[in-house]
C-alpha cells in the first residue's frame, strides 16, 4: 500500500507533521518525532528514484479523479533527484536544528521555527511532487510563507526587513506567476502540466502565449534570484538566523530553478513560439551577468554571509546558463550543478553557523584563526570551498566539466571565456574565507562547543567529495532526467 | 470603550447572526457559491468584532490564543487526516468515495469534513492575524492566562 501511494506520502508526511508539532509544542518528543517522519520521508524519495529510474514516469491522481480533471501528481527522473536532495537535506538537518538556532531564538519560539521548518520541506517536495501548473503555485507560496516566518523569527532588525523585503518581493514574484498560469489556462482550459504541454502548440503563436511565458519566466526568475532578480536574496543571506540559511541557500533556489526548467521546457513550446529562442538568449546573457557580477560582489564584501550569498548568485547563474542552452549537455550540467550546488552552500552555510557561534559575527576578521580550534569544521569548509571554485576531485569540478563541455558543444566560446572568468574570481573570494579561518597569527580562546552538530557538515561535505570521486550515478539520472525534460526517447 | 453603547447593544445582537451566517455559507458551500474558506472569514470577523466591541482581554478570554493554535492545527489534521482516511480504505488519497459504503454519501461526508478542516483552520487563522496585530508585545501570545486576567483587573479599577 506504501509503494502504490509512496508519492503523494512524500507530500502530505512533512505536510501533516507540522500541526502535529505545532500541538506537541514545546516538549522533546516533537523534535524527535520530526526527526522520525522526515527520515522515512527520505527513505521514500531514495526507493521512488529507484523506482522512477526503473520504471519510469508515476503517476498518481487525487482524489482518484483522472487527469486532465483531477489533480495529478507526476513525478519524472528531475523530480525524484530534486526530491531526493530536498528529503535527504531536510532529514539531515532536523535532529540539529534546536542546537543551531539555541543562540538567536528564544526557546518560546522554536518550536515554531521548526514547524516553519517542515512545512518549507512540504512546500518545497510539492512544487517537485505536482504535475499541475496552479499546485506549482499553491506550494512556492506555502515555501515561500514559511522562509518569511523563518528569516523574520530571529527578532532582528536586519533580519525582519530582509524578511519584509523578500514578502514584497516575493509576493510580486508568486502574482506574475500566477498571472501567467491564467493566461494560459484561458487559452487552453486546463492546468495540468501534461495537458498543457499538448494544447499550448496550437495557440503557440498568439500574443497571449508569449506574454504567459514572459510573466511565468519573470515570476520564478525572482524566485530563483536571477540576476538582476536577486536583490532580496543578499539580505535574506545574510540576516537570517544561521541555522536556517543553511537549509533556505541549498534548497529554495534550486527548486525555483526546477520550476522554471519544467515550465520552458516540459509546459511551453519554446522551439515554436517567436520569443522562445529570444527568451533563452536573454537568460544566457543574465546567467553570463550573473556570474561575473555575483563573483566580482563576493571579492568586495567583508562579511562572510554575504560573500557566500554573492557566490550563490554566481552559482545561479551557472544553472540558468545550463538550463538556457536547452540542449541535452546543457541541461545535464544545469542538473548535475543544481544537485551539488545544494550540498555545497548548505555545508558552507553549515560551517558558517558553527564558526560564528558564540560571537555571533560573521566578519571575516571575526573567524580569524577558528579553522585551527574547529578542525573538522575547518576541513568542512575547505571541501566546501574547493568545491565552489571547482578544484578536481569535488562536485563542484564535475558540474563545471559538464558545464564547459556543454558550452563547447554549443560553440559558445565566449561563454567559457566567462565561465573560467568567474571560476578565477570565486577563487579569490574563497581564499579569503579559507585565508581568515585558518589564520595562524590570531590566538583566540578555544572555545567548547557541542560537537554533535559538526555531523550534518560532514555528511554534506562528504556527498559533495564523493560525487567529486565517482560520480556517475549522479550523471547518468541526470542524463536521463535531461532527456526526459527535452522531450528525447 | 465603556461610551460605545450603541455600537455594544448593536454588535450583541449582531455577532451571533454573524456565525450562524457563517455556518449558512459553510453547509451552503456543498452546493452552491460557498465554503470553509469564506465561512472562517465571516467567522474570524465576528470573533474580531467582538474584539472590537469588548476589547482584548475579554475578547482573549472567550478565545485564548493557545485554543486558536490548536483549532488551527486541528483544522489542517482534519483535512489531512480525511485525505489519509481514503488511503487507508482502499482509495486513493483524498478519495471520498470509499469513506462510506455508497460511493455518494461518502463524497458528501468527504467535503463536509474537509470543508470543516478549513473552516476551523481559517477562522483560528484570522483571528489570531488580529489578535497579533493587537499585541502589545510577545508574551501576549505566549502567556495569554496572566495577561487576560491582569487586563481586565486594569479595566474594572
Amino acid at each position: 500500500m506504501i509503494a502504490q501511494h509512496a508519492q503523494i506520502l512524500v507530500v502530505i508526511l512533512p505536510l501533516l507533521c507540522a500541526p502535529l508539532v505545532l500541538l506537541l509544542g514545546k516538549s522533546r518528543i516533537a523534535v524527535w518525532f520530526t526527526v522520525g517522519v522526515l527520515s522515512v520521508n527520505a527513505l521514500l524519495t531514495w526507493w521512488l528514484l529507484l523506482q522512477v529510474l526503473t520504471i519510469g514516469t508515476l503517476r498518481y491522481s487525487l482524489g482518484n479523479w483522472p487527469a486532465p480533471w483531477g489533480i495529478e501528481y507526476r513525478l519524472d527522473p528531475l523530480g525524484a533527484l530534486l526530491q531526493v536532495m530536498i528529503a535527504s537535506i531536510a532529514a539531515v538537518m532536523a535532529p540539529f536544528l534546536r542546537k543551531l538556532l539555541a543562540e538567536e531564538i528564544g526557546s518560546s519560539r522554536q518550536y515554531a521555527a521548526l514547524v516553519a521548518f517542515i512545512l518549507l520541506t512540504a512546500g518545497l517536495l510539492g512544487i517537485v511532487a505536482t504535475g499541475d501548473a496552479f499546485n506549482v503555485f499553491v506550494f512556492l507560496e506555502i515555501s515561500s510563507l514559511s522562509t518569511y516566518a523563518l528569516i523574520a523569527i530571529a527578532d532582528k532588525r536586519d533580519a525582519l526587513l530582509a524578511s519584509f523585503r523578500y514578502l514584497i518581493v516575493g509576493t510580486i514574484g508568486a502574482t506574475f506567476f500566477l498571472i501567467g498560469i491564467g493566461l494560459v489556462y484561458i487559452l487552453t482550459g486546463t492546468l495540468n502540466m501534461d495537458d498543457l504541454a499538448v494544447r499550448l502548440p496550437e495557440v503557440s503563436h498568439t500574443n497571449t502565449t508569449q506574454i504567459a511565458l514572459i510573466f511565468v519566466t519573470i515570476g520564478i526568475a525572482i524566485k530563483a534570484a536571477i540576476w538582476p532578480l536577486h536583490a532580496w536574496l543578499i539580505p535574506c543571506y545574510s540576516y537570517a538566523p544561521r541555522g536556517i540559511v543553511a537549509f533556505l541557500a541549498a534548497l529554495s533556489t534550486k527548486v525555483a530553478l526546477y520550476a522554471l526548467a519544467r515550465f520552458l521546457f516540459g509546459v511551453f513550446p519554446l522551439a515554436d513560439m517567436p520569443i522562445g529562442s529570444v527568451l533563452l538568449e536573454i537568460l544566457q546573457l543574465l546567467a553570463i551577468a550573473a556570474m561575473l557580477i555575483g563573483s566580482a560582489a563576493a571579492i568586495a564584501h567583508s562579511n562572510v554571509r554575504a560573500v557566500l550569498a554573492y557566490s550563490s548568485v554566481a552559482q545561479i547563474g551557472y544553472i540558468t546558463l545550463g538550463l538556457a542552452l536547452a540542449t541535452s549537455a546543457g541541461v545535464t550540467a544545469a542538473i548535475i550543478h543544481m544537485f551539488n550546488h545544494a550540498f555545497i552552500k548548505g555545508s558552507l552555510f553549515m560551517c558558517i553557523a558553527i564558526l560564528a557561534t558564540g560571537s555571533g559575527k560573521h566578519t571575516l576578521e571575526s573567524l580569524k584563526g577558528l579553522g585551527h580550534r574547529m578542525p573538522i569544521v575547518g576541513i568542512a569548509l575547505l571541501i566546501g570551498g574547493f568545491s565552489l571554485v571547482g578544484v578536481p576531485l569535488t562536485s563542484g569540478f564535475i558540474s563545471k566539466w559538464f558545464l564547459i563541455t556543454a558550452l563547447v558543444q554549443a560553440e559558445k566560446w565566449i561563454w567559457i571565456v566567462a565561465v573560467l572568468l568567474s571560476s578565477v574570481m570565486s577563487i579569490i573570494y574563497v581564499w579569503k574565507i579559507v585565508e581568515a579561518v585558518f589564520d595562524k597569527s590570531d590566538d583566540k580562546q578555544v572555545r567548547s562547543y557541542d560537537l554533535s552538530v559538526d555531523i550534518p557538515i560532514v555528511l554534506l561535505a562528504a556527498v559533495s567529495l564523493y560525487i567529486g570521486i565517482n560520480s556517475s550515478a549522479l550523471v547518468s539520472t541526470a542524463e536521463q532526467a535531461s532527456k526526459w525534460l527535452l522531450g528525447m526517447p | 470603550m465603556s461610551d460605545d453603547i450603541i455600537l455594544r447593544i448593536v454588535g450583541k445582537f449582531l455577532i451571533p447572526l454573524v456565525v450562524v451566517f457563517a455556518l449558512y455559507v459553510q453547509f451552503h458551500g456543498e452546493y452552491g457559491p460557498g465554503g470553509g474558506f469564506q465561512a472562517g472569514v465571516i467567522l474570524g470577523a465576528a470573533l474580531i468584532l467582538y474584539r472590537l466591541l469588548f476589547g482584548d482581554a475579554a475578547a482573549r478570554k472567550a478565545v485564548s490564543p493557545r485554543w486558536l493554535r490548536l483549532q488551527a492545527a486541528v483544522g489542517v489534521l482534519l483535512y489531512g487526516g480525511t485525505g489519509v482516511a481514503g488511503i487507508l480504505l482502499q482509495g486513493q488519497f483524498l478519495e471520498y468515495n470509499v469513506l462510506l459504503t455508497d460511493p455518494i454519501n461518502g463524497q458528501h461526508l468527504g467535503i463536509i469534513l474537509i470543508e470543516l478542516g478549513v473552516l476551523l483552520t481559517v477562522s483560528a487563522t484570522i483571528t489570531a492575524l488580529a489578535y497579533t496585530f493587537s499585541a502589545d508585545s510577545e508574551e501576549h501570545l505566549s502567556d495569554p492566562q496572566v495577561d487576560a486576567s491582569s487586563q481586565s483587573d486594569q479595566l474594572r479599577s
